[in-house]
């Protein structure tokens, strides 16, 4: 990320003029996500509080909604924090609002990787587009091929710490390279392609 | 009453035993099934993170696969197909231009989704279908003095679910206790198990394991049960590496409560899958 000249750091804040920041972002989320109403949010941090994962994240819920609404744009998308979501939906069920924050993270995560600023080398996201194309090809998940080709994306040094488990378990019968697929692929493809 | 079944990927590899044990179980219980004809992948937390377009029409295909096949009902044994099912059907009620866009590319494939079918976990129709007394009938072997700890998960209850108690699930207990055994008190049973950061961020994904384990197992249970494969997977396949790498022993077995039910029915273990199991396997005495 490029900090602008009129952005300061100070103690783990982002200050921006409101010049820089862009004002649409948080209509534009708001309505990705089928009208979430994040304006109305009274930044109580139940949200926060329930979130088994916040205490990883840069940012917790509660500040991800104030700043999207705020209209952090490249803050928020260019960082980790909304791939740490697990979309557990713990934070929907508890907010007093009634504002779905889950399916607000996932709009923050296609926005990400629809304006391509999604952090590149951080493995949750190159996991989420390797099964994307694993289920496009073939239209079901082998765990074999998903993971190979994951860890060829993310790290291949990585997946030898895996490598006993994976063993073990196929011996188990529970890993397998002759999945039975889908019989009409090619049909299930255009699907996508539509 | 004519049960479709969509089994989704982890049933058929990693969860194999799930879909063996479930199987098993309702077979003894006289509920038929039929599986799905060519029914693609859910999708997952993936497919929404990516293109939701897409994430609602992988899924209504496979919707509209089961009312083509004349279904009254799809069992969805998979907590995050089931959560993935029931959003996809939200949202095709209640927004008709999702609807409307979402059946039209279906109507390529000959298919469509009308609402016909209706979403079903296992635990829904057994617990609430069935109900306890019926099951507790068909009990051979009682699990007298097993305390067992229902681990539910997040998406199988919510947020969309209304077969079970978002804030304090009981179906899975009310299970463990038709079969005989004790069910452990517990604040952790719709704590998330972190899902797959378990391969992606690994220090995070095996500490969120780590306290479950611990939890359950200070709670004084004998067994964990689960109804999700990848909850299943996590605390079953990683319990030796986090007993290893935070240096405490939280290993426990970890089963599906398909696999609990077939034990004190007094189907073979083999017929349960309980050879696939790589955590120490309950043992009945
Ligand atoms: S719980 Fe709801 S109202 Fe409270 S801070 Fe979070 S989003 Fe805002
Ligand atoms: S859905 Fe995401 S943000 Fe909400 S509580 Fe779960 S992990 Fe946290
Ligand atoms: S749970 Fe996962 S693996 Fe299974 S069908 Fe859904 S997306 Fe595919
Ligand atoms: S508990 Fe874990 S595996 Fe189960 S549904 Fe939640 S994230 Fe998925």
């Amino acid at each position: 990320m490029n900090a602008s000249s009129s952005e300061i750091l100070t103690q783990g804040l982002t200050v921006k003029l409101e010049a820089d920041l862009d004002k649409n972002f948080g209509e534009t989320i708001a309505r990705e996500a089928h009208g979430e109403k994040l304006f109305g949010c009274i930044q109580c941090g139940n949200c926060s509080a329930a979130c088994p994962l916040s205490v990883w994240m840069d940012y917790t819920p509660r500040k991800v909604i104030a700043m999207v609404r705020a209209g952090f744009k490249q803050e928020v998308l260019s960082n980790r924090t909304v791939w740490l979501c697990a979309s557990c939906y713990q934070c929907t069920v508890e907010c007093p609002k009634g504002i779905k924050i889950t399916d607000v993270m996932y709009a923050l995560k296609r926005e990400a990787i629809e304006n391509k600023i999604y952090p590149k080398n951080f493995p949750v996201p190159i996991l989420a587009r390797t099964f994307y194309s694993e289920v496009k090809r073939t239209g079901r998940i082998n765990e074999i091929f998903l993971l190979t080709n994951y860890y060829l994306r993310y790290n291949i040094f990585k997946m030898l710490g895996y490598a006993s488990l994976g063993v073990r378990l196929f011996m188990k019968r529970r890993l397998s390279l002759f999945e039975k697929g889908m019989t009409n692929r090619k049909e299930f493809r255009s699907m996508l392609n539509q | 009453m004519k049960y479709l079944y969509y089994p989704g990927c982890s049933l058929k590899s990693s969860g194999k035993h799930y879909e063996i044990s479930l199987l098993a179980v309702l077979q003894k219980l006289g509920i038929e099934v039929e599986e799905l004809e060519n029914w693609n992948c859910c999708g997952a937390t993936n497919y929404m993170s990516i293109n939701e377009n897409y994430a609602l029409e992988i899924t209504a295909r496979n919707l509209g696969i089961a009312e083509k096949q004349g279904g009254d009902e799809v069992i969805v044994p998979c907590a995050a197909c089931f959560m993935g099912f029931l959003k996809t059907q939200k949202y095709m009620e209640s927004e008709s231009g999702i609807r409307d866009r979402v059946n039209q590319i279906l109507n390529h494939s000959g298919l469509s989704y009308n609402g016909k079918v209706q979403i079903r976990h296992p635990l829904d129709l057994l617990v609430n279908q069935l109900g306890a007394d019926a099951l507790t009938r068909t009990v051979e072997m009682p699990l007298k003095d097993l305390k067992v700890a229902s681990y539910y998960g997040c998406q199988l209850i919510r947020p969309y679910a209304t077969f079970d108690d978002q804030w304090n699930p009981h179906t899975m207990d009310d299970i463990a206790r038709a079969m005989g055994a004790t069910p452990v008190d517990w604040p952790l049973k719709s704590r998330c198990c972190s899902g797959s950061m378990t391969s992606t961020m690994t220090d995070i994904g095996l500490r969120m394991n780590y306290v479950i384990l611990k939890e359950a197992k200070s709670r004084g249970a004998d067994v964990i049960i689960t109804a999700c494969p990848l909850c299943q997977f996590n605390l079953e396949c990683f319990q030796g590496k986090i007993s290893r790498k935070l240096k405490d022993d939280v290993r426990i077995p970890v089963m599906y409560f398909t696999q609990l039910m077939g034990l004190a029915m007094g189907i073979p273990a083999k017929k349960l899958g309980l050879k696939q199991m790589l955590s120490p396997s309950l043992v009945l005495n």
